[in-house]
């Protein structure tokens, strides 16, 4: 059952082929016995799962079931869940059981999802290979010996070694995109504002947003379906129509244009990723898609600029955690600053108090100019860029990540090595656009994704060209060798 | 432009993060490390481009100032540190 996408399962139920309660004890002993090479998991849900699927399956029997219902997934352990630990991958919140659900959580909830637990991530999802986490590493699936990507490492690696059916995911800088592509699997970061933020723990609120990690585009379209929308407990969500992403996957790609970035496919992109694109831009040529070279020209400053933007609101975001009123709070403090100090040093890890005090000098007297307002005015000319390239092509096709998973250890003593991995992810999240990664030809046995980017609200046509290629191929279709 | 050591104790202080003087020389070296990164964006001139304030060009929206919440101080002081007769305890401030 667990090869399934989660539009057969969701099939499968109705049929009668087999129940939730199964489905969700199928998953529930492969998490059992495969997770442990994985540690794709930081918290499971075993009992309130089985009771959900009972539930489940008796509102198939009722035939009030959405597409969801009964469908066994993850959530990314920075979604809030009522009653359930919500850790953040930090010890700084390994006591934290949030008293409301996220609205991700809530929607997906009401669809009749099953969670089947939480999952890995870096801390706070500041990461690039989940090695950040408290809770230690998660394995890539396709090579216990590497990392899964960042930070939704554990989402990725769970539904990659089809542990769930598909999972929640959370990006800002790449954190979707880039482990579902060392992983083998599609990720959807969808448009800034396109889904609720309320209830997700906030890194950098102008760049967050959640998005679905599944085996197929046609899952991630059931997925967001259900995820996206308006929420009035989120100032920043957009109140736009949601498209029925289903109904247009179908669509012919007949005369859809799409650009190359040349910045992209240069130095820095590995040889095999560059082969393994080719592959995949030749079918979308043979469906009929018209093919050009575009130019993004201050693609180069979008790393630096993340760094000023995205360290400025996680040191502002991040105040808020000073052992009062939940979280760790430090043994015997001698007095008030004592306690905030040592809390925030015990509770957080090294690459949190990196971004902290990298975003703390960046806001500090005297040097709001030269870092913040510089961020935001380049951050302008890399979304103009984009609003040039959307006059010429409808989408924008380029690499997720420069290389295929990397061994574990080898980048995180480094943290400007383990950034540059986001260089072609991180200008979408600067200028709010929504991007896809799908699993295409895999070089030397590994995974290898390739990016669509789409104007704001374009989330339809994304997954309609993924789905298009998906039909096409069977690169999505890979499991990895040790959890067929 | 790199940081001292003394800017590093700084920040740490503004930032309310313990730093161990061990600790102080890896952190001034990864974060001089960052720094030398961002300052790549000096390369461009920025003179009159307008700062993004938004990805979407969106307004605050507004609401009507209603109370929509219920109580759930309980709740919320559940998972405190420390509480007594519903309030938040804290290292005494005031002598």
């Amino acid at each position: 059952m667990h090869e399934k996408s989660i539009a057969e399962l969701s099939a499968g139920l109705r049929k009668g082929a087999f129940s939730s309660l199964e489905l969700t004890q199928h998953f529930l002993q492969r998490i059992e016995t495969l997770d442990p090479r994985l540690n794709s998991f930081i918290t499971r849900a075993s009992e309130t799962a089985l009771a959900a699927a009972k539930q489940a399956d008796q509102r198939i029997r009722q035939g009030t079931a959405t597409a969801l219902t009964g469908i066994p997934i993850a959530h990314k352990d920075i979604f809030c869940t009522q009653g359930l630990r919500t850790s953040c991958g930090s010890r700084m919140l390994d006591n934290f059981i949030a008293p409301y659900d996220a609205t991700v959580v809530a929607r997906l909830k009401e669809a009749g999802a099953v969670i089947l637990g939480k999952t890995n991530m870096d801390e706070f999802a500041m990461g690039s290979s989940n090695e950040t986490s408290w809770y230690g590493p998660v394995k890539n699936p396709w090579d216990e010996t590497r990392v899964p990507g960042g930070s939704s490492g554990g989402s990725a690696a769970a539904v990659a070694a089809r542990l769930c059916a598909g999972a929640t995911g959370t990006d800002t800088g790449g954190s979707i995109r880039q482990p579902a592509a060392l992983c083998g699997i599609t990720g959807l970061k969808p448009t800034y504002g396109r889904v609720s933020r309320w209830g997700m723990v906030a890194f950098a609120s102008s760049l967050d947003q959640a998005g679905p990690m599944t085996k197929t585009a046609e899952d991630a379209a059931l997925l967001l379906q259900v995820m996206a929308g308006f929420d009035p407990k989120d100032s920043t969500c957009a109140d736009e129509p949601v498209p029925d992403y289903t109904a247009f996957l179908h669509q012919d790609l007949r005369g859809l244009r799409m650009g190359l970035p040349v910045e992209y496919f240069q130095e820095g992109l590995d040889a095999g990723v560059a082969a393994s694109l080719e592959q995949a831009i030749a079918v979308f040529r043979s469906l009929g898609v018209e093919i050009q070279d575009i130019s993004l020209p201050n693609s180069p400053l979008a790393v630096p600029t993340y760094y000023v933007v995205a360290p400025a609101e996680c040191s502002s975001n991040l105040a808020r955690f000073d052992g009062v009123r939940y979280g760790h709070r430090c043994q015997d403090p001698k007095d008030l600053e004592d306690l905030y100090k040592r809390s925030r040093a015990e509770g957080f890890g090294p690459e949190v108090k990196r971004r902290i005090m990298i975003g703390t000098y960046v806001l500090s007297a005297g040097y709001y100019d030269a870092y913040y307002l510089k961020a935001q005015k380049l951050r302008q000319r890399i979304s103009e860029d984009f609003q040039r390239a959307f006059e010429q092509v409808d989408l924008i096709l380029g690499p997720t990540a420069p290389s295929t998973a990397f061994p574990l250890g080898e980048k995180i003593s480094d943290p400007v090595a383990m950034y540059l991995n986001d260089i072609y992810t991180i200008a979408t999240n600067l200028a709010g656009l929504p991007g896809i990664s799908l699993p295409i030809a895999p070089v030397c046995g590994l995974p290898v994704g390739l990016q669509l980017i789409g104007n704001h609200f374009q989330e339809a046509r994304l997954l309609n060209a993924a789905h298009q290629l998906q039909r096409h191929t069977d690169w999505h279709q890979a499991v990895p060798p040790g959890f067929a | 432009m790199s940081l001292t050591d003394q800017d590093v104790e700084k920040i740490a202080h503004l930032a309310r993060i313990q730093l161990e003087p061990e600790e102080r020389a890896r952190y001034l070296q990864e974060l001089n490390g960052i720094l030398d990164l961002v300052a790549q964006m000096n390369r461009v001139d920025t003179e009159g481009v307008p700062p993004m304030a938004h990805p979407l060009h969106m307004v605050q929206r507004l609401r009507p100032d209603l109370v929509t919440e219920s109580d759930r101080r309980e709740a919320f002081q559940a998972i405190a540190p420390l509480t007594e007769a519903g309030l938040y305890l804290v290292p005494k401030v005031i002598e």
